[in-house]
């Protein structure tokens, strides 16, 4: 019985409303069992990231075929985010922290508040408005989907982000999380057709 | 050759009338009474080689490793006191983070080895701490080769192509020293850090014991590992099978 994990990210670091950076990730692969993926700021995400990396180093060398599941770096996440909150210096970010773990899926969120909560489907920003209920009205109709149309879903949601949210790229990567490892796919952009365009007055 | 520092040898902070620190080569002492380790710097690796004395039948034979892992990049053996190295290890390691944390990358052997060896030499100087009771070998593989270092109680460190530390250092250095490190490859050197380690154990004065081996070199891609166990096993064969061809008339030899 396999269970994956499926999600995606934009590939855009914004500067405001400037698109500053457009091929950059905001994933990170912890281990063979767990992806992070990071929404705000980008500073505060690679901070993060070097703790979580030199965490995994330390507990690699130990050799002791220990490695973190995804709830414990749920986990610990939650607690480092909650903790700066307390201390009015929070790392500015909403993560999502999702794998797989002896043969059950994990699917997290946590933010700048250390408000943390599991789901089966999770988005960040504009996608907790747009995004999220295609994603739970998907889920309902078909809880046990593969993780091709997972992949497609997810790709529909994006497409539906770069049409509306004006600050948004069409570039993408998608993550997956199988009892087998974790994939990170090529970086991909959406295809968007503004043909509507034309039944618009003044639009050209 | 025992020499008594009576009145000399209370705390590291007195010298003796000729110049010595008996505190010091107290703790050298507990280091050449501990069980044999190796190390070999090849063409493109470093081999390091332990001889685990089994103590009890009781102890699982996996735990108490004495190769730890300090970086990806880099290997740890020690003899003497296995506590106060463990405590080295702890150091070391978080030296590699910090430098990590930084300077962006892995650090290098040589700042490793210096701050190891400062960190060893500073309970060298006061009267409330005692020296560290074990000397320290490190061996790693970078981007400009393989590197092996040996750090001793009084925090002085070299450079070695190859080095023994422990009760059969003399035998394990005279066999080293028949060998030309650096033409040999890691694999090379398994067998001959497996042939050296069981022709320089002690059968009358010592149990068994178990080889404990790691490398760290090309063959890993520069990650510091244990040796497969099916390579150990394999190099041991062979040391035996060639021990017994060649034992005919020989009987144990007196250390």
């Amino acid at each position: 019985m396999s269970m994956s994990q499926c999600w995606c990210v934009g590939l855009v670091g914004s500067y405001g409303s400037l698109a500053r950076f457009r091929s950059i990730s905001r994933l990170l692969r912890v281990n063979d069992e767990t992806v992070i993926a990071a929404s705000g700021d980008y500073a505060d995400f690679q901070f993060v990231k070097e703790l979580i990396e030199q965490k995994v180093l330390d507990d690699e060398l130990l050799v002791d075929s220990h490695s973190y599941s995804p709830s414990s770096v749920f986990s610990w996440l939650t607690r480092v985010l909650y903790y700066r909150r307390t201390r009015m210096n929070p790392l500015w970010n909403t993560y999502l922290v999702a794998g797989v773990h002896e043969g059950e899926s994990f699917l997290g969120q946590v933010d700048l508040l250390g408000v943390a909560y599991e789901s089966p489907t999770l988005a960040t920003g504009y996608g907790a408005y747009m995004a999220q209920p295609l994603l739970r009205d998907a889920y309902e109709k078909n809880p046990a989907m593969s993780g091709d149309e997972a992949k497609t879903l997810l790709e529909s949601c994006l497409r539906v982000l770069f049409y509306r949210d004006a600050r948004s790229l069409n570039k993408f990567e998608i993550a997956t999380v199988t009892p087998d490892g974790v994939t990170i796919d090529q970086p991909r952009a959406v295809e968007t057709s503004w043909d509507i365009g034309k039944m618009v007055k003044g639009y050209d | 050759m025992s020499s008594i520092g009576t009145g000399y040898d209370l705390s590291a902070s007195q010298f003796s009338p000729d110049g010595r620190v008996f505190q010091v080569e107290y703790a050298q002492k507990a280091v050449d009474n501990s069980s044999t380790a190796i190390a070999v710097k090849g063409k493109d690796g470093v081999v390091i080689g332990v001889e685990k004395l089994v103590m009890s039948k009781l102890h699982e034979s996996t735990s108490n490793r004495r190769i730890l892992n300090i970086d990806r990049h880099i290997g740890m053996t020690m003899a003497g006191l296995l506590a106060d190295a463990r405590q080295i290890a702890s150091t070391a390691k978080e030296e590699c983070s910090s430098y990590r944390s930084l300077f962006g990358g892995p650090i290098p052997l040589k700042y490793l080895t210096d701050r190891v060896s400062m960190f060893m030499h500073a309970y060298t100087l006061y009267s409330v701490y005692r020296p560290f009771g074990c000397s320290i070998i490190l061996g790693s593989y970078e981007a400009d080769g393989p590197y092996l270092y040996m750090v001793e109680p009084s925090g002085v460190s070299w450079g070695y192509h190859a080095c023994a530390i422990g009760k059969a250092r003399l035998a394990a250095k005279t066999e080293l020293e028949k060998l030309k490190p650096q033409e040999l490859t890691c694999q090379e050197l398994v067998k001959e850090v497996a042939n050296i380690l069981h022709i320089v154990h002690d059968e009358v004065k010592d149990k068994e014991f178990v080889l404990e081996m790691s490398w760290v070199g090309e063959v890993t891609g520069g990650k510091h590992e244990f040796v497969p166990e099916e390579m150990v096993a394999d190099a041991e064969r062979q040391v035996k099978a060639a021990m017994e061809e060649s034992s005919g008339s020989e009987d144990e030899e007196d250390l």
